[in-house]
Parts: C-alpha cells; sequence; structure tokens
C-alpha cells in the first residue's frame, strides 16, 4: 500500500500532530477561504480522508521567489504537513537528482498518476524565436509545460510572472514571454499572482481542492475569489487615515512615523485586488504598508507596465468599494482593460490613458529641492572610493 | 573520454546545464551554461530610477533583498545621496539576516543531499546517532527518543514508495561516506532547519514587511518610520521580536550548524584537495560600521587576492570590472571580444547555441545566457570564500580567529581552504561571524532613537526636477553568494542604461576572448567520478559555490574532437 492510498489521519499521527492542532488548522483555513466556522469540521474530515497528491513543481522564467514563499509555509507543522503530504515529485530547487534523473521523476509521476497530478507553475514562458531563452534539459519550457500540463488535474500558477507573464512580459522584455493560459487555454487553472503569491493563499486552494473537489469560485482572471476579491485599499489598516486626509508626503515625516495614509507617495492600494492586510505574510507578521510603503499592485495583470511608475499618485479611487470584485468594475480598473492577453500595444494604451488621468507625480511634494548635483557624472568616473560616490558603494 | 551533460542542475536557483569530458574517472573538461534569459537590463531602460529596485530586486527570489540593495545604493550613487544611520543600521540587519538564513538552507537543503545519504539513515542505530549528537554539541533535541521519532518518519516515507523530491537519487552510491548515525543525524538537522528558516526569515518581515521581495526600501534610504514612541513605526515590540530571533538564529547556527558541518567535512577531507578552481578572488566588501559611505569602514574588506596568495590584498576599482561575450548569447556592437564597463555596456541577445531540443553544445562557440565578467582581464571568484580569504589576507581578527580554530580542528593547513570544502567552510564561518553581528547593529539602533534621531531617508533628491540632466553611479555589495554590482546611468530623470554583474555571473561565466574558464568551469577540472551515470562529485563542487542562475543572466567552448561519446544523464 502505497501513501497515496492512505488517510491524513495516520500519516498525523506518525508525524506527532495532535488532534487539536490539526482542527485549528482546519478552522483557519476555513478563514483564509471566507467560510463559516461551521465548515471547519468538513475541512478536517475531507483532509483526513485525502490522499496524498502528486505534485510536478516546474519553473520557467522564474526567480524562485515563490518558491521560497513555499518554503515560508507559516501555521508551523500542520501546514507544513499539509504541504509535505503533497508528493512533490519534481521542483528543481530542491529535488534530490539532477539531468536525466530528474526528468525520469517527473515522467515516472505524469505515467503513474494520470490526470491525478496538480501541477503548479513558476515563471513565465518565453515564445520568441522558437523558445530558446528557457531551456532545461535540452527543451524548450513550453514543451515541457504543455505535455506536462496536459495529463494534470489542475495548474495552478503560482505568482505574476506564470499568471501573465508578469516581469519578463513588461514593456522592453525581448523574450515573448506568456503566462501559462496563454501556452494551454484548454488547461483547468487557478491563478494565485502576486510577487511572490502569499503560500496562505496556496495552502487554502490545495485544502479547498481537497475538501470540496472543486476549484474555488474565481474571477475571469482566474484568480480566486476568497483571495482576491476585495481591494487592497478597503480592507488596509491604514485607511481611515485616507478617510480623515491623513497622508505620509515625504519619506520619514510625521505622517509615516504615525502610520498615515500611502495614497500620495503612490500605493496602488486603491486599485489592486488582493487580501495581503488581512492574511499578510511570514506567518502573518507583516505586509509592505505596515513597514510604510505602498502597495505595487503586483497581483494585477500586467502589473510592470500598468502599476509603474510606483511613487506616482494614482487617480482619486471610488468612495467605497468593498463589495466590487475585479470583474465589475470594469474600466476604471486598468488591470481590467488590460486583461489576461496583455499585448503591448494595449498596454501601452492603457498606460497612457492612465498617465493623462493621473494628477501631478507625487515628488514634487517631497520637500524644496536642493541644488542639482551637475558634477556628478564626471567625478564619479574618476574613482570609485571617492566623495562622489555618495553614501554607500 | 566520454562527454556528459547535466540539465537541470538541480537543488540551486535558475537553470543551469554543466558538460563534461570525462577520462579515466577524471573530469578533464568542463563547461557551464546557463540557460535561461528574461531581460531585466532592457525592461529598465526608459523607467523612473526610483521604481529600479523593486524591478531588480526581481533578479532572484532565493538572495532576496540583495539587488533591491545593490540598486539603490546604484541611483544613491549617482545622485549623490547619503543615507540616515538609521537607514544603514536598518539595511545592515536585513541584509545579515539575509546571509545567515541563505547560508544554514543553502548547507541543508540545497547542498547537504551531496554529502548525505537519506536513505542510508534508515538503517542507523538511533542510540549512535544520539551519542556521536551529543559529543559534538549540547543542542537538546539530541534523545535518543527524539532520532528514533526522526527516523520512524523517515522509514514510514521511504515505505511509501512515494519519494517525491528524494527519488531517483544518487543513494547508496560509494562517494557518500558517512556512517548511518551521521546521515541520520543530518537528515534530522535538515528537517530542523526546514523550520527554523522560516521563523528567523521574520527578522525581514518585520523590516520590510515580507520575504521573499521585502518592500521597505526608497532610494535615500527606508520607508518605514521609526519612532519609539509612536505605536505605528518601527516599535520596541517589533525591536523586541527581533531580539528574539536573533537569539534563535545565533543558537543553531552555533550549536547545529556550526558542529555539524565540521562534523561532516571530517568524513570528506579529501575534498579539501578538489575543486580548487581559478585561485583569484575578489570581494567589494560590506557591512558598512559607520556612515562615511568609504569602504574602510565595512566590516567585510573589499579586496583581491590573487594566485592564492595570501601574503597581499590588491585594492579594487569597480572601474576595472568589464565583460566580453565571445563564449555567451550576445552580441556587441563593436565585436564581441572588446571589454565593456557596465557603463557602456550592452545586453543585446542574440540565440546562437544549437535549435531545441538539443542533446549537446559541443562545436557551439557560443554556449551560455552569462556574459564573461573578468577583473583588469582575469577570471576571479567570488562568494564567502573570497570574502574570507580576503579578509584573513588583510589581518581581520575575527576571521583571522575564526579561520585558525576552524583549520585546527579539522587539522588541516591554510591550503584546504583552496578547495570545495573550503567553500563548504567559509561559508559556515561567515555566518557565525555575521548572526554574532546582528544583535549589535540592533543596539546602535535603538541607542541612535534613543538619542532622537529619527531620520530615516534623504528625501532631498526624491524630486526627479532636482537631478542633473545626466548622472551615473554604481552599487556595490556583497551578497551571500559573492560580490555584486549594479550600474546606471540617468539621462533627464530616465534610466538610460542598467547593467547587473552578479556573483554567479563571475563564478558561472563561461569561456572570454582568450579561452579562459569561469570559476565553475575552472573548479570541476580535475574532480574525480566515480560513475558518469551519477554525478554526485559534479554537483559537490557546483553547489560549492551556490549557485543562482537567474541573478546571473542576463556554465563550454568546444573541445574539438571526433569520436566523442555524449550522453545525456
Amino acid at each position: 500500500m502505497t501513501t497515496f492510498d492512505r488517510g491524513l489521519t495516520a500519516l498525523l499521527a506518525e508525524r506527532g500532530v495532535s488532534r487539536r492542532a490539526f482542527l485549528k488548522f482546519s478552522a483557519a483555513m476555513a478563514g483564509v477561504l471566507a467560510l463559516p466556522p461551521s465548515y471547519a469540521p468538513r475541512i478536517a474530515t475531507a483532509l483526513e480522508k485525502a490522499p496524498r497528491l502528486p505534485v510536478i513543481w516546474r519553473e520557467g522564467q522564474d526567480c524562485a521567489g515563490n518558491t521560497e514563499g513555499f518554503l515560508r509555509a507559516s501555521h508551523p507543522t500542520v501546514a507544513n504537513l499539509i504541504l509535505d503530504i503533497l508528493s512533490v515529485d519534481y521542483h528543481e530547487t530542491i529535488m534530490a537528482p539532477s539531468g536525466a534523473a530528474a526528468e525520469e521523476s517527473m515522467l515516472a509521476t505524469m505515467e503513474r498518476y494520470p490526470n491525478e497530478y496538480i501541477l503548479v507553475v513558476e515563471g513565465s514562458i518565453p515564445r520568441a524565436d522558437g523558445g530558446v531563452y528557457c531551456t532545461i534539459g535540452g527543451r524548450t519550457f513550453e514543451s515541457i509545460l504543455r505535455e506536462v500540463a496536459d495529463g494534470a488535474a489542475m495548474t495552478i500558477t503560482v505568482g505574476t510572472c506564470a499568471f501573465d507573464g508578469g516581469l519578463p512580459a513588461a514593456a522592453g522584455g525581448p523574450t515573448g514571454a506568456v503566462g501559462v493560459s496563454q501556452v494551454v487555454p484548454g488547461a483547468r487553472i487557478i491563478n494565485l499572482p502576486g510577487c511572490p503569491m502569499n503560500v496562505q493563499n496556496l495552502t487554502a486552494t490545495i485544502v479547498h481542492y481537497l475538501t470540496f473537489h472543486e476549484l474555488p469560485a474565481t474571477d475571469s482572471y482566474g484568480r480566486p475569489l476568497f483571495a482576491y476579491g476585495q481591494l487592497v485599499h478597503d480592507q488596509c489598516e491604514r485607511r481611515a487615515h485616507f478617510e480623515q486626509g491623513e497622508y505620509v508626503i515625504a519619506w520619514g515625516d510625521e505622517g509615516a512615523r504615525k502610520g498615515w495614509c500611502l495614497y500620495k507617495m503612490g500605493c496602488k492600494g486603491p486599485e489592486t485586488f488582493a487580501n495581503c492586510p488581512t492574511v499578510r505574510f511570514n506567518d502573518r507578521t507583516s505586509w509592505p504598508v505596515k513597514v510604510g510603503h505602498g502597495c505595487v499592485g503586483c497581483t494585477m495583470p500586467g502589473s510592470w507596465d500598468q502599476m509603474t511608475p510606483f511613487y506616482r499618485r494614482l487617480p482619486p479611487p471610488p468612495p467605497f468599494a468593498s463589495e466590487v470584485t475585479a470583474d465589475q468594475v470594469g474600466i476604471a480598473f486598468v488591470g481590467a482593460i488590460a486583461g489576461l492577453a496583455a499585448i503591448h500595444g494595449t498596454a501601452s494604451y492603457v498606460r497612457k490613458r492612465r498617465q493623462d488621468r493621473a494628477e501631478r507625480p507625487p515628488a514634487t511634494q517631497a520637500g524644496p529641492a536642493p541644488e542639482a548635483p551637475t558634477t556628478i557624472a564626471a567625478s564619479a568616473r574618476l574613482s570609485s572610493d571617492g566623495e562622489s560616490n555618495g553614501g554607500l558603494d | 573520454m566520454a562527454r556528459i551533460a547535466i540539465d537541470p542542475i538541480t537543488r540551486i536557483e535558475g537553470h543551469l546545464r554543466i558538460e563534461v569530458e570525462i577520462e579515466d574517472g577524471v573530469v578533464r573538461d568542463a563547461w557551464s551554461s546557463g540557460t535561461m534569459f528574461r531581460g531585466l537590463e532592457l525592461i529598465l531602460r526608459g523607467r523612473d530610477p526610483r521604481d529600479a529596485w523593486v524591478f531588480a530586486q526581481r533578479a532572484c527570489g532565493v538572495c532576496t533583498t540583495v539587488h533591491a540593495l545593490a540598486s539603490v545604493r546604484a541611483v544613491e550613487s549617482a545622485l549623490a545621496l547619503r543615507i540616515p544611520r538609521n537607514a544603514r543600521l536598518i539595511r545592515n540587519l536585513i541584509a545579515g539576516t539575509q546571509y545567515v538564513q541563505d547560508h544554514v538552507i543553502h548547507f541543508y537543503h540545497l547542498h547537504a543531499l551531496d554529502w548525505v545519504d537519506v536513505v542510508s539513515a534508515t538503517q542507523a542505530d538511533p542510540a549512535a546517532t544520539a551519542a556521536l549528537a551529543q559529543s559534538i554539541s549540547d543542542w537538546p533535541l539530541s534523545s535518543v527518543s527524539y532520532f528514533k521519532s526522526v527516523q520512524d518518519r523517515v522509514k514510514a516515507f521511504v515505505a511509501s514508495g512515494q519519494l517525491g523530491p528524494f527519488a531517483n537519487a544518487y543513494w547508496g552510491n560509494p562517494a557518500y561516506k558517512l556512517p548511518p548515525p551521521a546521515n541520520l543525524m543530518a537528515v534530522a538537522h535538515y528537517l530542523e532547519a526546514l523550520d527554523w528558516q522560516r521563523q528567523v526569515i521574520r527578522i525581514q518581515a518585520l523590516l520590510g514587511g515580507k520575504n521573499p521581495h521585502p518592500q521597505s526600501y526608497v532610494v535615500g534610504g527606508m520607508a518605514m518610520g521609526v519612532d519609539p514612541n509612536s505605536p505605528t513605526a518601527l516599535t520596541t515590540r517589533r525591536l523586541s521580536e527581533i531580539t528574539e530571533l536573533t537569539t534563535q538564529a545565533q543558537d543553531f547556527v552555533d550549536r547545529v550548524y556550526i558542529p555539524d558541518v565540521v562534523a561532516i567535512a571530517g568524513f570528506y577531507k579529501d575534498w579539501a584537495g578538489i575543486g580548487q578552481g581559478i585561485g583569484n578572488y575578489l570581494a567589494y566588501g560590506d557591512f558598512p560600521e559607520d556612515d562615511s559611505g568609504q569602504p574602510a569602514g565595512y566590516y567585510l574588506p573589499r579586496g583581491r587576492v590573487m594566485g592564492r596568495d595570501l601574503s597581499k590584498v590588491e585594492p579594487v576599482d569597480q572601474l576595472d570590472v568589464a565583460e566580453t561575450v565571445t563564449s555567451s548569447y550576445y552580441s556587441y556592437d563593436d565585436g564581441d571580444a572588446t571589454p565593456k564597463h557596465p557603463w557602456e555596456g550592452q545586453t543585446n541577445p542574440k540565440y546562437a547555441g544549437p535549435t531545441p531540443p538539443y542533446a549537446s553544445l559541443e562545436g557551439f562557440d557560443k554556449y551560455s545566457w552569462l556574459k564573461a565578467p573578468r577583473y583588469r582581464d582575469e577570471p576571479m571568484e567570488v562568494g564567502p570564500l573570497a570574502r574570507m580569504l580576503v579578509a584573513y589576507a588583510s589581518g581581520h581578527s575575527d576571521v583571522r580567529a575564526g579561520v585558525d580554530e576552524l583549520l585546527g580542528t579539522l587539522g588541516v593547513g591554510p591550503e584546504a581552504l583552496f578547495s570545495t570544502l573550503g567553500r563548504v567552510a567559509a561559508r559556515a564561518l561567515e555566518t557565525k561571524l555575521l548572526v554574532g553581528k546582528l544583535a549589535g547593529w540592533q543596539a546602535q539602533l535603538e541607542e541612535n532613537l534613543a538619542t532622537g534621531d529619527l531620520a530615516i531617508a534623504d528625501v532631498s533628491r526624491w524630486d526627479p526636477a532636482s537631478w542633473p540632466a545626466e548622472a551615473q553611479g554604481w552599487g556595490l555589495e556583497e551578497a551571500p553568494r559573492g560580490a555584486l554590482g549594479h550600474w546606471v546611468v540617468i539621462k533627464d530623470q530616465k534610466i538610460a542604461n542598467y547593467q547587473l554583474v552578479v556573483p554567479s555571473t563571475w563564478n558561472g561565466s563561461p569561456r572570454d576572448a582568450k579561452g579562459r574558464r569561469g570559476a565553475w568551469e575552472e573548479a570541476l577540472v580535475g574532480t574525480p567520478v566515480n560513475d558518469p551515470a551519477q554525478p554526485v562529485e559534479i554537483l559537490r563542487t557546483v553547489h560549492s559555490f551556490d549557485p543562482c542562475l537567474a541573478c546571473a543572466v542576463h556554465v563550454y567552448d568546444p573541445a574539438a574532437g571526433t569520436g566523442v561519446e555524449i550522453r545525456v544523464v
């Protein structure tokens, strides 16, 4: 009998996890999934009976940031075990074998569990010039992805690059990078964008699948509504300061010390759908706004073009939008226009439009401008340790 | 002569292919090929320089934070900004935490499986394991029942038939030398380290909002408010959490990581004579201890050690860094062999390798997405070993004491440092030194805040209208994997050119215009390979550098020959 055929109870017992800790975890998961607390026992029951799901995790044009996020899975012990009871059969960053032996691990899982394994994809897929911008084992990432997605029960994209091409697809990128849904449009895909994604949302998606045997409800971008159903701005701990007109207007000012709203510093919370403010990162420790930097909108389509410049103030947000989802907002939200198939033409049109609407850049509020350092370029060439290298090199 | 290709090299960041020629069980030649390109430098052009760090940080998610820091330093250099003391200390804390967490992850989760046989751990006597563990450390998790429980978990895992990431590995290969009890101890610590690392890295979440990719930098300093009297700023409570996590970090490093490295190294002393590499070492130095901005004030010094000569340290000037692309998938307007300083750097992708799918890179002059950086025309090795050697040769008292003690414990001479094992040891020593610095930087931060200095950013040049029409700057840094530099040229408030020369580009460099190998390639030459179908020895040396390929792109000049057998293993 393989572990695949056994329930979770035995596994947890083997690993010294108490029933109480497990139920607590199930309740927390119900919370992330925005389910009533009464669902916790159902989740627990489902997980106890769940088989050990094989996982193939493939990386394309990536930075492994989502892998690192995965390794930070919080809820010590239990969540880690939930991920552990997935059999991670292929994952370049952590697996023991290299080369052909590694590829054999993937093929074995594909043959042994057709239409049962979960495919996780991290990183974008370069399609320009025959796919030469990312090869593994001498094969293009696109050809590998097509093969492995074909037999997957579902495909989860982690991070913004696998979602819509992300950073490599930003304006200026030469590799023709796209997201998974553009390569395998027919696949059952659930998207967890973010740079990186929040591992809590990955855990919750898997738990949902094991509990209800279906994918969680999503918006038209394939993002689960439990995680991407509300604006950051509407969940933000600094929202009250926005309402009161209390803003940070320069780094380190009184507003920065008092935790005021970062809207005028370019925060993208008013146009970004994500649960960062409530779920937070690293065992619920923090999130960017909590440490005083604006949201950069990384969960949104085309974010690297649509959400930049990062420090430019957005147009005034609608008064209250907490009942609104990305799909309903429509044209007011650039992400919705750019869509999953964001191509540069569309993206630049939207960008231009945004610039036309935008107020003047927040930069002008940073206090009196000193005399410009006109001689830097010349003197910096002369010495690498000289005064010209202001501060640190 | 057999030629083999190992692709993918796993347990690294990114996509790396290694091809080697093996004769009589020894690697005679090697080619390192980075197989992925994203075009970050091209994407950055025309953007707001203040945004660059958010983009550049995505160069790597494993050595996260380091590219953000190099980027803000480069732009601050161009704008002649000097960051406030509070920002300097917070940056040191974030970067120092990165070293500690990253080095431990590297040892246990990326490198250990080359030395530790997981399956052998199932045959260990838990009592012997407990005796071994207790003989090297007073770490409390060392009882017979503890190791028995770990072993039961491993046995259940193996018996399941679903080995997950441990399937198809090289278990049982005679290159594995640890006795079963040592294997079981290491496996237990592999699991403990997995738990430990995600706790310790919370320091970055407290100071940066999240990890990976913390988000609290700004050009000029940091975004966070600091004010001991404000509950929403960097509060006393958050600082005390950091203290707790730092203590936890130091405890594990001193009582688990260091004893494990020493114990495991004791079984692999022959690796102190393998993987010597180029013998030139470059360190930019880092961790400013004062506000002068000068390298003289860095905790880890700047310099070069050339030809393994520890009697002197050569100076470093960023102007002496240049890249060529004769073996790389790029073209230069004025010839691929023209050395280009990063300010004049070009990123013109031009693939010239085999059409995928392919079995070998043999016969292709260009074979990697990595450029070939050189310092005054010399190939260099960078990383923890380079830093420790430069510091040692500089007479750095902490490093001298640490190195001498380690060499004494292992009963080997200084020549042992220039090796695969030397890199492992240097990384461990560096971790011990830096984890010991964290509390001091935090204390300085708290003392400074207590004086009423709440400055966190120099915003005098935040407004692009205050910038000169043209400016250029550089940000040098020591990332966990080695010397890292970002160079930026700003024109009319936009990025006109942006170049990264990162640690794995130095180490993973392909051949240069003169045909000289990069550091990985050179280190592989002479490596014994017991069974080419199980190239665990090659992995040991490559992993000793802690490769990071996503950063590097921005690992083979085939020796022409007939009748060479090509196998993909």
